[in-house]
């Protein structure tokens, strides 16, 4: 049996970059705050001492930061008419544990979404009409808007000290950002960094080809930085082991970057890792959250109570521990009805090598958000119309370090092993650079998370199921894309290059990109959402559940700003209307 | 009060009467206290005060600096124990909050200003460990307002252990001869001649602050070398407490005004963070003084007689050519090519008076196991400094310590393979000494990791280690 704890007024489940920022502006509002952790402490000096961070095998390879899958782990299918199995070996993505969680590991890539990404099906309707939609595909607005997400936007990247050039300052456009960015209060909080050679000529040939080259926004940051807790940033040194990695050099914004060092000395937050939460219980009317079930290092189960309860726990686990608990009708494929693992997305992603002979472009030199891009064919930049698919990606050149374990490009028709595969990888590595695509994936029908009724985890509980494939739609998308950034590929004058589509039903064994979205989404509608526009559980009003499960579907950005902003936004309306008066923020 | 102790003037417990040509000229550090982490911030280190009488005192606890020696890592604020490993022997700080048996509970205010007067308890001599050498200044109402607010705080009932001091240094009545010598008795007495701000300072210095205790070296008994004050000391475990003279070079005599306000009300400037010894009295003495306050010591110490400069010994080309590949490959990604750091991160190497040291001790320590700077409000970050005791060879250490000695207009005696040698002995920093959370078997959790509800991450050290206070390395 569990050992009852000591009540508390918040409870944090999950000690990465939500909860991070959960507790930070809890502890500010004057609350006790607890948070739990399931993996254990990490510091920058400790942990990732720029002396052995950049260590690729270690880190990349045996996944020294990542969740220990003999643990716990998911089983996956493409279909409901497979048998899902367990994900054994890393591979498409990587979640984290511990604190900071993949927020550790993250490139440090900071995007807003488009304000047109935020309300989807409003604008695919008003643009194409309603036809435009395909009916298993199950997208819709996020219930919130680019402008009430704007100030916490902000919030976040001047928490990180992002380094980018601003697109579209208060409506007027700016040479050399993004134009078409939502319009931003204020410039970026440090200049974009620098850019290596590949970028530039990616950004030269982009141009020449009528496009709008901008600069990554990066918390990767370009110069030493304090931000607005006093929390102090180093400058990139552009060593490029950033995704996968800890920072050593205090240069990539984290948890442990920009938050930790405050909220640690709060007398009113206490961390308790290697603490894993079963289940969250709730009182007899089950309106209503009244502790968390969670075991520690030696098997121990406890019982922590708490007024308040947020999960920050990453998006598939968060949807596993709603399940897990009851909380919520589970989605149900078959009838479209239920929410919890409602519209599971994921990113769709392809690139184009491109081979030199007479330029020496240096990959090495890197950071995970450094880089150049075009935005012309996201989200709803691009007219549609004729097209057959909904949605982009930005494309562009990011060279994030080119680690010599993971990276060795060759030509189309190289021999995969031996003697002429290693003379072709030592000809091109110095004189190859790759334009990757990072496109959205809409929503879909089955496309979903449930429990396994096979596979359970170290503690019994059935592991987490996704059933997951690309549509049509993801299909012609990324063609779409992966022309065009060919076609700019070709415009840089390379010797030859090569087209990779990923073609094919979604593949779990190459990285891709740790961007898995959806299953307890926001909305406005309690039948097709798990939480409302605050993130609060629309069934249990003291719930409320943070990061990208929240997205209905994922555009084409990285998730890591909109996570931000949306905490942010959610804390706002807890510590302006929630904490005055407890209870549902949104009545339907 | 059984064994008070401070910083610096273990070698006090020598007197007339014992021999001392074999023993030891070095003073010890906090740094030699054992498995040495200071209080946590965030768990204190000062309770809260209401009562403004009590504040008073509050305010002069913080000009001595009284909760780094009293307090152990996590424990009650001020009810000691916390262990100093000395060449003679461990003794323990004691216990200095009302508690009747365990603490100062029975104490009067007269006892207690006789304790900081003349290092006298009233039952029996205190060791100079405890610097009544320098809180023989304060003033009886300073002295009375101290101890008003240690009759404040909550009662601790912990005792600390006995003192592991071998025979004759348990003689306590031993340190009457050497008060005779060396202790100077008396309340500070302003000059007249000097600005009433100077008289401030010059009190913060030589009296509570007590700062000669380290950065001023010790003679053969262990008491300041007046005609060399704070021209540096040995501080023991490898610290070299620096020159805070005038001196342009070695001491402050580079650092502007602003620039020394900035290092003792946040911990950081651009040339250095405080870290262990000095990382404890900035967090937990000087940031926490009044502006005021900042500004009379350094006025005070910017008039003292600068430290003669010396004309250090060349270094060898080839020594300098190697360390400047090592400094390359290890050090110029923080702090730059041309070494200039990053502000209140990184320290400037060009012009630093913690690199041009005559005893190279810090560096050459640092180099080998790291360092981590005290987090204060203003700077809360935990800087660091990695260990290369693991990556570097002697010869490595001894080339690029030098090297950052001797480039950008510095200038300072080379450093020997020897030396380096000897302080990778003495710190046990062999090259199979892996750092501190340096990943050794990441699928395998460690079974003696605890986690419970009576471990938190306040309570634990480790889970504080990176972000609240750590002084190791």
């Amino acid at each position: 049996m569990s050992e009852k704890l000591p009540s508390v007024d918040v409870l944090v489940v999950g000690f990465g970059w939500t909860g991070a920022i959960v507790a930070q502006e809890l502890t500010d509002a004057g609350l006790n705050v607890l948070a739990l952790e399931r993996g254990k402490w990490r510091d920058t000096p400790t942990d990732f001492a720029p002396t052995f961070a950049q260590d690729e095998l270690r880190y990349m390879w045996r996944h020294a930061l990542f969740e220990n899958l003999a643990h716990n782990t998911l089983t996956i299918r493409n279909n409901t008419s497979q048998t899902a199995l367990p994900m054994r070996v890393m591979g498409s993505f990587l979640p984290g544990t511990g604190v900071g969680g993949s927020g550790v590991h993250w490139n440090g890539q900071t995007w807003r979404f488009l304000p047109s990404d935020l309300e989807v099906r409003s604008h695919v309707t008003r643009r194409y009409g309603a036809k435009a939609i395909p009916a298993d595909m199950t997208i819709q607005d996020f219930g919130v808007t680019y402008d009430d997400l704007e100030p916490h936007y902000d919030r976040f990247e001047y928490l990180c000290g992002t380094s980018g050039t601003a697109g579209n300052l208060n409506g007027q456009i700016q040479a050399g950002g993004n134009p078409f960015e939502g319009a931003r209060k204020r410039a970026y909080p440090t200049p974009a960094m620098r850019q290596a050679y590949a970028p530039t000529l990616f950004a030269e040939a982009a141009a020449k080809l009528g496009y709008h080259p901008f600069p990554q926004p990066s918390s990767n940051l370009s110069e030493a930085y304090t931000n607005p807790l006093g929390v102090q940033l180093g400058p990139c040194t552009y060593c490029g082991f950033c995704e996968k990695f800890g920072c050593g050099n205090y240069s990539k914004a984290t948890a442990q970057t920009t938050i930790l060092p405050v909220l640690m000395r709060k007398p009113n937050f206490t961390l308790r890792t290697e603490a894993e939460a079963l289940m969250i219980n709730r009182d007899s009317t089950g309106k209503r959250a009244v502790s968390v079930t969670y075991v520690d290092a030696q098997g121990r189960e406890f019982e922590q109570p708490a007024d308040l309860i947020f999960l920050g726990t990453y998006a598939l686990n968060n949807v596993r521990l709603l399940l897990l608990s009851g909380i919520g009708t589970p989605y149900d494929p078959r009838t479209g009805q239920g929410v919890v693992g409602r519209n599971y997305a994921y990113q769709r992603t392809s690139f184009v090598n491109a081979f030199f002979d007479d330029k020496i472009l240096n990959p090495f030199i890197g950071a995970g958000a450094h880089g150049m891009h075009i935005d012309d064919f996201n989200g709803d930049n691009f007219d549609h119309g004729g097209l057959g698919f909904l949605g982009g990606g930005y494309f562009g050149v990011l060279q994030t370090g080119a680690r010599p374990i993971e990276t060795h490009p060759v030509p189309e028709g190289t021999p995969t092993w031996g003697g002429a595969w290693k003379k072709a990888v030592a000809a091109n590595y110095l004189k190859t650079t790759t334009i990757s695509t990072h496109g959205g994936v809409m929503s879909h029908r089955g496309n979903y998370l449930d429990l396994d009724p096979t596979y359970r985890d170290v503690y019994g509980r059935p592991l987490l199921r996704m059933t997951f494939d690309y549509t049509d739609n993801e299909q012609k998308m990324a063609h779409y894309i992966t022309d065009r950034a060919a076609d700019v590929a070709r415009a840089m004058g390379p010797r030859e290059i090569k087209v990779v589509y990923r073609d094919g039903s979604w593949d779990v064994v190459p990285y891709q990109t740790t961007h898995n979205t959806g299953g307890a989404i926001m909305g406005a509608d309690p039948k097709t959402s798990m939480v409302n526009r605050y993130l609060q559980s629309w069934d249990v009003s003291n719930l409320f559940v943070m990061g990208a499960s929240a997205f209905p579907q994922n555009p084409g950005y990285n998730p890591t700003g909109t996570v931000a902003a949306l905490a942010y936004w959610s804390l706002k309306a807890v510590r302006e209307q929630y904490l005055k008066s407890p209870g549902p923020l949104v009545h339907t | 009060m059984r064994a008070p102790l401070q910083r610096a003037l273990v070698t006090g417990l020598l007197s007339l009467g014992i021999l001392v040509a074999t023993l030891s000229l070095v003073a010890i550090g906090l740094s030699g206290i054992a498995n040495g982490q200071p209080p946590s911030a965030t768990s204190g280190p000062y309770p809260p005060v209401k009562d403004p009488d009590v504040a008073k005192g509050y305010y002069v606890a913080v000009q001595g600096d009284c909760v780094g020696c009293h307090t152990v890592p996590g424990g009650l604020p001020f009810a000691g124990g916390r262990p100093l490993v000395t060449p003679f022997g461990t003794i323990y700080s004691a216990n200095i909050t009302p508690d009747k048996d365990a603490g100062i509970g029975r104490w009067s205010a007269d006892d207690f200003y006789r304790a900081l007067h003349e290092g006298k308890a009233p039952d029996g001599h205190l060791y100079p460990a405890f610097p009544y050498n320098y809180y023989t200044r304060i003033g009886r109402a300073d002295s009375d307002a101290l101890f008003a607010y240690l009759r404040s705080l909550p009662p601790s009932p912990n005792r600390s252990p006995r003192n592991d001091l071998p025979f004759p240094f348990n003689i306590r009545a031993l340190m009457m001869g050497w008060n005779l010598l060396f202790l100077d008795v008396g309340e500070y007495k302003p000059d007249p001649a000097k600005s009433a701000a100077w008289n401030r300072g010059a009190y913060l210095v030589e009296g509570p602050g007590h700062c000669a205790a380290c950065h001023t070296p010790k003679n053969l008994f262990g008491a300041p070398r007046t005609s060399r004050d704070y021209h540096g000391g040995d501080i023991g475990n490898g610290w070299y407490a620096p020159d805070i003279t005038p001196n342009k070079r070695t001491g402050i005599g580079g650092w502007s005004d602003e620039e020394l306000f900035q290092y003792l009300k946040t911990g950081r400037n651009v040339h250095a963070n405080a870290a262990a010894d000095m990382g404890e009295v900035v967090a937990y003495s000087t940031s926490r003084m009044t502006d005021d306050d900042v500004r009379a010591i350094i006025a005070y110490l910017r008039d003292r007689p600068a430290r003669a400069d010396d004309s250090p010994e060349k270094p060898d080309p080839a020594v300098m050519k190697a360390g400047e590949a090592v400094y390359i490959d290890t050090c110029a990604a923080c702090h730059r090519m041309d070494g200039a750091g990053s502000m209140a991160m990184f320290p400037r190497l060009p012009g630093s008076p913690n690199l041009q040291q005559p005893n190279p001790g810090t560096l050459i320590r640092v180099l080998l196991v790291g360092s981590r700077s005290l987090p204060t409000d203003a700077r809360p970050t935990p800087t660091s400094m990695p260990a290369f005791n693991w990556k570097l060879r002697d010869e490595q250490i001894a080339a690029v310590a030098t090297y950052v000695r001797n480039s950008w207009g510095n200038a300072a005696a080379p450093v020997d393979v020897d030396t380096v040698t000897k302080m990778r002995k003495a710190l046990g920093a062999d090259r199979r000494t892996l750092p501190d959370g340096f990943p050794t078997d990441m699928h395998h959790p460690n079974p003696e990791t605890v986690s419970s509800p009576h471990t938190d991450s306040r309570q634990n050290g480790t889970d504080q280690a990176g972000t609240a206070a750590l002084g190791q390395p």
